[in-house]
């Protein structure tokens, strides 16, 4: 894979630096083969320094989670070697198994089919809440 | 249409206004209900033991001319068989037409109510929240003060994992003029969500205090609880820590003469038996007006549901 240009697939720009590789994780994209380019601390000028991933593949990325985790990213389609399309984010009102609750006493601790779902609560401060018992989601 | 209740702000402060006309219409006149749920069936589903909320519920049904099923012991039941919340609520919906459930898990009335097709109450869903409680605090505040508004609640003892105490916070801080006194241990605190949440989105005017016997002439309202020792990790900070609350005659000498002293029950020791006959106790009280204002929820979301 060459990384600086590719043909059809999603290029995740203006990460904050150092949350790349978390994104990786969260994105799930440690569980599939595809070729995958992860840049740290590229110097950009707007932003100092950023991350970068590339994904060299046209699959559907969970926008739901770019913009949780790092709201100020763009999500970059390329088809065909060219810039199709350029997404900004917005934070969504539901996180679906893209957290975990980490209260003890909740219900999904012991209820292994139910979905994780975190509602956003507080758009400002950018809080999530779990449906079910109402626990502040931290990553 | 169904609905369930799970937390005390699914209701509207219409709601709840309603809800309260219903309670004192019964009390006024408890035969005008006797057969309001004729060959209705409630569904009890304890999955932690609370003989008194399921009696209250079960006196509750009887008094409407309803029916009761329940699952009584968690060991018994299917959960200890390994049944999901889900599972359960949905072979329930096809016996019963209303469940009321407790759950030593956050979130498990939740899970029942949007698996099952017939209204869920939430009795209790482990720290989270038992909106039926504050029902029945909020009749007894009503039927002692005749008003919502412009009262001095104080609060007293575990204002940290008192699900009761926030939900009623949550509650009267809907209403003008009320002010509230936090009392209670460094340790036990009202959470920070709690009074973000509330106290500070409707600029409810309030102050933290360790003192309870200098607030004392300020309050309307004293809502007493018990330091539970199931919502501590160690012993040590419960032994220490359970006893700094008690209330006393003592304590009352410089208390208003129409306060009134609640406390969601059972209690070990924060308020001792000899202000039982004091008629600013209200805790008594309080048991009965929790069994009318359940059957007046019961009524209404039966209602909704198109059951009567
Ligand atoms: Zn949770």
């Amino acid at each position: 894979m060459n990384i600086d240009s590719i043909q059809n697939g999603v290029v995740i720009d203006h990460i904050t630096a150092g949350q790349g590789m978390k994104l990786y994780h969260l994105l799930k994209l440690d569980e599939t083969d595809l070729s995958v380019a992860i840049i740290r601390n590229v110097v950009s000028r707007k932003m100092g320094k950023k991350d970068i991933i590339k994904i060299d593949a046209d699959i559907p990325v969970n926008l739901d989670v770019i913009a949780y985790v790092d709201p100020g990213a763009t999500v970059n389609i390329i088809r065909n070697g060219a810039l199709v399309e350029k997404r900004q984010m917005e934070l969504p009102e539901m996180l679906t198994d893209v957290l975990t609750c980490k209260n003890p006493r909740c219900i999904t601790s012991t209820e292994q089919e139910l979905k994780h779902v975190f509602r956003l609560t507080d758009r400002e401060n950018k809080v999530y809440r779990c449906i079910y018992c109402e626990t502040k989601a931290g990553i | 249409m169904k609905r369930s209740i799970i937390d005390i702000l699914d209701l509207s402060t219409q709601e709840l206004e309603e809800l309260i006309a219903t309670a004192e219409d019964i009390i006024a006149d408890p035969d005008k209900y006797a057969h309001a749920c004729d060959r209705k069936k409630l569904a009890t589903l304890f999955f932690e033991p609370s003989t008194r909320t399921r009696m209250s519920f079960e006196a509750a049904m009887y008094e409407l001319g309803g029916h009761v099923i329940s699952v009584s012991s968690a060991m018994s039941s299917s959960a200890a068989k390994g049944e999901s919340v889900a599972d359960t609520a949905k072979t329930v919906s096809c016996y019963a037409d209303i469940i009321a459930m407790r759950h030593p898990k956050e979130g498990a009335a939740y899970v029942a109510a949007t698996n099952a097709t017939i209204p869920v109450i939430n009795t209790g869903d482990g720290g989270h929240c038992h909106p039926t409680q504050t029902l029945a605090d909020l009749l007894t505040i009503w039927r002692e003060k005749r008003r919502f508004e412009g009262l001095t609640i104080g609060l007293c003892g575990d204002l940290k994992f008192g699900r009761t105490v926030h939900s009623l916070i949550n509650a009267m801080s809907r209403y003008n003029g009320n002010r509230f006194v936090l009392i209670s241990p460094e340790e036990l605190k009202v959470p920070s969500y709690v009074k973000k949440g509330s106290l500070k989105k409707f600029n409810i005017p309030y102050t933290q205090t360790t003192d309870l016997e200098a607030v004392m002439p300020e309050l309307d309202i004293l809502y007493m609880t018990r330091v539970q020792r199931e919502r501590f990790f160690n012993e040590e900070d419960y032994l220490r820590l359970k006893d700094s609350y008690i209330l006393t005659p003592d304590k009352l000498k410089n208390a208003k003469p129409d306060l009134a002293i609640l406390h969601p029950l059972p209690r070990v020791n924060e308020i001792s038996v000899a202000i039982d006959d004091d008629p600013r106790a209200c805790y008594f009280k309080q048991v009965l007006n929790g069994k009318y204002m359940r059957m007046a929820l019961i009524l209404k979301l039966l209602k909704e549901a198109g059951t009567i």
